[in-house]
């Protein structure tokens, strides 16, 4: 494996592993050394309230990764259910569908999420809320083509003539079928989660202060950067390397288990 | 050959349909009384009423929803809740502005981008060729929050050559355009590459050889003219994730453009402002989507019977 992945994995498990057996305050503040350089005590360095950049980097991935396990987890399920339904029983039912998928595609990246992160006030459930309702249009139409796909073939057509139920060749047949292309893509998704998170909070819409969000701390630290250059270096670094690493990961299970992207 | 184009035009009148009516409904899905989160629950009674009255929000729905179809159709967004101007002249200044910023990145991005994939074609595996793939590959993965503060540090706080945010002087348009466009410029730089190497070892292209026509006349008429189709596509896909990545930049950059509406707009609670950025922003990804298709249409002759 790719030896600054296994570095970057490294640093976090690190983190992890400090913030579960030796716990720490992350919103601590210590007036005497605010904006302070890197050093022993503070291996980042301190943000503008004196509170420590490594504790509150790590309590930020633990927020972002808890609102983006349950994003992926609910945008997965909403769209494989829309998906293999409209794929699978077709007609009426099926061209609304897709035309539904259609009109949340015109709303370029993160705008839908942005307009319903506006109007519901904000805070960690409607962040997901938000973050979800354009989430789970890539599921569905992926879930859609296999669907299409798997059903037109042989074996199905056979299981079909011995009698099988549509609930048995959905939950035999089809669903299986699905979780390589669909671990895949979501390994992508959840990449563009992390900055779609982070555009959020950057821009005031996310978690609020004194919770720690990476978005956030980069718009708290985009302030400093005349003075303190090193917060904004560090927040910047953690989002990349971290959405490089899973990136990385994607293009490895990409790669073994073939999977040929299906398109409508 | 078989005349699609009303096809792909009723499915993008549907798609601009369908946007007027998701964001219609965003002032009904605040929770609670509209009226009372835009003015503050101390809010005097008679103000608000007659911003009810004003928004229409006490009509019934579809009355509601027609109204507004037909100002959309005249060009007209209503009132701004904060400072009572009408929004139709701060939408224009700031769609002006949000043009300027992703048209001046979208050429940087096509201009540097060929250019750039052109030369790592041409001298393949070679030193220049690596350096060139690999700095594309730190673009594409590096997200806009942070490419805007990073150029910021280098370009205005350590050399000093150019302003850090504002739109006061010509040369503040080159940082937030370089930030907006690098990305894009990456992902052009990579798929020009990968699809002038595939298409020099084509059928076409050695025949072409084989007549005895010179090297720059292949690259341009034999070579080039294909990799045009598949770049078009990106860009036009590309197109929308300029768009919404203007959103971050303009806040970052103070660029006065429809991003930074937007942003102000939601802080403020102008909703009728927020309303009509993200139709305004949605319909014009709409639009460019169409213009590609066409485009795309037209410039591959394979395309023209299906």
């Amino acid at each position: 494996m790719n030896k600054l992945v296994f570095f970057i994995i490294c640093f976090w498990v690190i983190g992890i592993i400090i913030k579960l057996f030796f716990g720490f305050d992350s919103n601590q503040m210590i007036f005497s050394e605010i904006l302070i350089k890197p050093n022993f005590s503070s291996w980042l360095g301190r943000d503008d309230y004196g509170r420590d950049i490594f504790y509150r980097l790590i309590d930020g991935f633990l927020n972002s990764f808890e609102i983006i396990f349950l994003v992926t987890i609910i945008s997965g399920f909403v769209g494989v259910l829309i998906g293999v339904i409209s794929g699978y029983f077709g007609g009426k039912l099926d061209l609304f569908v897709r035309y539904i998928t259609t009109l949340f595609m015109a709303f370029p990246g993160i705008l839908l999420a942005i307009a319903f992160a506006a109007i519901l006030s904000p805070g960690k459930i409607n962040l997901i809320f938000a973050l979800s309702i354009g989430g789970w249009v890539g599921y569905a139409r992926l879930a859609r083509a296999q669907t299409v796909l798997i059903k037109n073939l042989d074996f199905v057509k056979a299981s079909e003539s011995m009698g099988s139920s549509r609930k048995k060749i959905i939950t035999n047949h089809i669903l299986p079928s699905l979780k390589t292309p669909l671990i895949v893509e979501a390994t992508y998704a959840v990449a563009g989660l992390i900055i779609a998170e982070a555009s959020l909070s950057f821009i005031g819409l996310g978690l609020q202060a004194p919770m720690a969000s990476w978005g956030g701390m980069m718009r708290d630290s985009v302030r400093f950067l005349l003075v303190s250059p090193h917060y904004a270096l560090f927040v910047g670094l953690s989002i990349m390397s971290l959405v490089y690493c899973i990136n990385f990961f994607g293009d490895y299970l990409n790669k073994k288990w073939d999977i040929k992207r299906i398109e409508n | 050959m078989k005349n699609n184009f009303p096809i792909i035009l009723f499915s993008s009148f549907l798609q601009i349909l369908g946007i007027f009516i998701v964001t219609f409904f965003i002032l009904h899905l605040i929770p609670g009384d509209p009226i009372q989160v835009m003015l503050g629950e101390s809010a005097a009674v008679s103000d608000q009423i007659k911003l009810r009255a004003e928004l229409g929000l006490d009509q019934p729905i579809y009355k509601q929803l027609i109204d507004s179809y037909l100002q959309i159709i005249r060009g007209d967004f209503g009132k701004s809740i904060l400072t009572g101007m009408p929004i139709k002249e701060q939408i224009s200044i700031a769609m002006k502005n949000t043009y300027i910023l992703a048209l001046t990145a979208l050429c940087i991005s096509i201009i540097f981008g060929i250019a750039g994939g052109v030369i790592a074609a041409k001298y393949v595996d070679s030193f220049l060729d690596r350096i060139i793939i690999n700095s594309s590959l730190f673009f594409i993965s590096i997200p806009h929050f942070f490419l805007g503060p990073l150029l910021m540090l280098c370009l205005s706080i350590w050399l000093g050559w150019l302003p850090i945010s504002g739109m006061n002087s010509p040369s503040s348009i080159i940082l937030p355009a370089l930030t907006l466009s690098l990305g894009m410029l990456a992902i052009i730089i990579k798929m020009t590459r990968n699809c002038m190497i595939e298409i020099a070892d084509s059928d076409a292209v050695r025949t072409a050889r084989a007549k005895g026509m010179k090297e720059w006349s292949i690259t341009i008429h034999h070579i080039f003219r294909l990799v045009l189709i598949p770049l078009i596509t990106i860009i036009g896909m590309q197109f929308g994730s300029l768009l919404s990545g203007a959103v971050i930049t303009e806040t970052l950059f103070s660029w006065n453009g429809l991003g930074m509406l937007l942003v102000d707009s939601i802080q403020t609670r102008d909703y009728p402002i927020t309303q009509a950025c993200i139709f305004i922003i949605a319909i014009s990804y709409v639009f460019v989507n169409l213009f590609t298709e066409i485009l795309y249409k037209i410039m591959d002759p394979r395309m023209k019977d299906i």
